[in-house]
């Protein structure tokens, strides 16, 4: 079985695999590449230009507006659903399973999860609708309690339509830590919460020492997940602003895309992409790698 | 010991404090913010326009009106679109499972040479932003006659899932027992036989959830079905949802109403599979 040939033997099984992800990732992303060094308005061959469009890159405001605007993303993904996740599934795990039972403890995990399944865009349109403009159910809403003051034009204000379309990511990301968080609780060891309450540990001191310190994995997987996604958010902006009002909303994809489909400025779109590429795999490596050492700082303890 | 546990778990429950309440009721009032907007949505989607500009957003309807939902459903072709999106996604979920259950089975069961940097680009292709592989793919589809094909979709998210896939199916299989494998050898099982035998018969539950997993992401694409489905009779349920919006027909109610047909196939998908999806999550969290 261990033998050379055994081995050589499941090769035929990886062939589909191996011919899919070169055609559809490995070449792809190859040409994205090339085309970032490229004059290319899709109708004639690419021209080479060599690093023209990367310094165009790097002197354009917008594109820096677009990363700005990824960190609002990853504020919304990332920051907001992580702690609210943390808060909400000790609350859920600890107490409401404990005190309550599990039946309502599971009830609430899934009502939390819901927005998580819904299509994105169509989580984008529900919250775009409450906050239409004139006759929209926030704005009528705020002007029955008397707050006629209060009311926007949520999307078209440009200070407003950044933390609208943050609120719809952190609607639909929440249930994701929840859910999470919650399975990774439930491998505490309850012993040891009881120990640490006989010594006279408060909740706060126990979700410190305990709790944190057993699902810190987790809390990485989350992070990184949710921050790759974070940097990936398109369907939102495409659905309720188009990167408007001017740039305040516009993010990398949405910007790639745009120069892609409706100007037509195909290898700038490509030097966008390849740049959002490259930060998403730097990001990850930086994760992984703090993974690591805090994982080898646990082992030296 | 667990005997005693459980004696001191239950009069523990009976203790409930004041304040377990108050926080129960914060959990719950959460939970009621996070369902809101679906509840606004379910109850504005059976007004007409002028009951909901007399009545406001949180009024019951003062009758039942179903013209914006027929309306929606009309102008979008939804039965089209419906079948539409379970078509790709369960070409999707089926041929995605397939090729990671192939990958996994030569990368963790095999040992295939190379394995490592083969996960790298795995995992690699499941974190690119799909705008990194758009334009190129989107080159390639027309030339191959492919562009404004569902099959288009289909190869391309098959690839995309399986990547995911296979990087979590390598690590379950790492583990696999060996004792299964070379008793179905004893008995004169090839190598395609123990995988269909042995391997997929005892990793079921991990694929039914990777089954169910790649249905729903690739219900909820938009990106690329948006970029390669152009016709409308082609495209699926999220696109007809978002194409219509600022439409002349789409007053306030009927926007409402298109909204509210873009949630039900999910929901009611979350409703049946509510537990395979959140153990997913888990696993998949996990690795």
């Amino acid at each position: 079985m261990n033998s050379s040939r055994a081995r050589t033997g499941y090769w035929w099984y990886l062939l589909p695999g191996m011919l899919l992800v070169t055609a559809i990732v490995v070449v792809p992303l190859a040409m994205n590449i090339y085309y970032s060094f490229t004059f290319y308005r899709g109708i004639l061959p690419p021209q080479w230009i060599g690093l023209e469009n990367w310094q165009r890159l790097f002197a354009d405001a917008k594109f820096w507006t677009s990363f700005r605007n990824s960190i609002a993303m990853i504020v919304a993904m990332v920051i907001v659903p992580t702690l609210l996740g943390l808060v909400i599934a000790s609350m859920l795990f600890d107490l409401v399973g404990k005190r309550f039972g599990g039946k309502v403890a599971s009830f609430l995990r899934a009502t939390y999860y819901i927005p998580q399944i819904i299509p994105i865009v169509v989580a984008a349109i529900v919250i775009g609708w409450i906050a239409r403009p004139d006759d929209g159910a926030l704005n009528s809403i705020l002007a029955t309690v008397g707050l006629d003051g209060a009311r926007q034009n949520w999307l078209g204000d440009p200070t407003w339509a950044l933390p609208t379309i943050m609120v719809v990511l952190i609607w639909v990301q929440v249930g994701y830590p929840v859910v999470v968080f919650m399975a990774a609780l439930a491998r505490v060891d309850p012993e040891l919460y009881e120990a640490a309450e006989l010594d006279g540990a408060n909740w706060w001191h126990r979700f410190r020492a305990i709790t944190i310190a057993v699902i810190r994995p987790e809390i990485f997987v989350v992070a990184l997940t949710c921050t790759i996604a974070a940097l990936k958010v398109f369907a939102p902006v495409y659905a309720l602003t188009r990167g408007g009002p001017g740039t305040s909303t516009t993010v990398p994809s949405y910007y790639s895309y745009s120069e892609f489909f409706q100007r037509t400025q195909v290898g700038y779109g490509a030097t966008i992409s390849t740049a959002l590429t490259v930060v998403i795999v730097a990001v990850s490596m930086v994760f992984l790698v703090a993974q690591r050492r805090a994982e080898q700082a646990e082992e030296v303890r | 010991m667990s005997g005693r546990r459980t004696v001191r778990n239950t009069g523990r429950r009976n203790a409930r404090r004041p304040l377990d309440w108050v926080l129960l009721a914060i959990a719950v009032l959460g939970a009621l913010v996070v369902v809101a907007p679906l509840l606004l949505i379910v109850l504005n989607s059976f007004k007409s326009p002028d009951d909901y500009n007399q009545g406001g957003p949180l009024q019951l309807p003062s009758h039942l009106y179903f013209d914006g939902l027929t309306r929606f459903w009309e102008a979008s072709d939804f039965p089209t679109k419906l079948w539409n999106s379970i078509f790709i996604s369960s070409m999707v979920a089926v041929l995605g499972v397939l090729v990671s259950l192939f990958n996994a089975y030569a990368l963790g069961i095999g040992r295939a040479r190379g394995r490592l940097p083969l996960l790298v680009v795995f995992l690699l292709a499941n974190m690119l932003p799909q705008e990194a592989l758009l334009y190129p793919l989107y080159t390639m589809s027309k030339a191959v006659g492919l562009y404004d094909s569902q099959w288009s979709v289909i190869i391309i998210f098959t690839v995309i899932q399986s990547a995911f896939g296979t990087y979590l199916l390598t690590s379950v299989y790492s583990g696999f027992p060996r004792e299964l494998l070379e008793a179905a050898e004893i008995d004169g099982a090839g190598r395609w036989r123990s995988l269909w035998q042995v391997v997929v018969p005892v990793s079921w539950q991990t694929l039914s959830v990777l089954l169910i997993f790649f249905f729903i992401w690739t219900w909820n694409e938009f990106l690329i079905p948006t970029t390669f489905l152009v016709s409308n009779d082609k495209q699926t349920v999220p696109l007809a949802v978002a194409a219509l919006q600022g439409e002349k027909l789409m007053d306030v109610t009927t926007t409402s109403a298109s909204a509210l047909l873009g949630l039900i196939p999910t929901l009611v998908f979350f409703l049946v599979f509510q537990r395979t999806l959140t153990r997913g999550v888990t696993a998949g969290a996990v690795k």
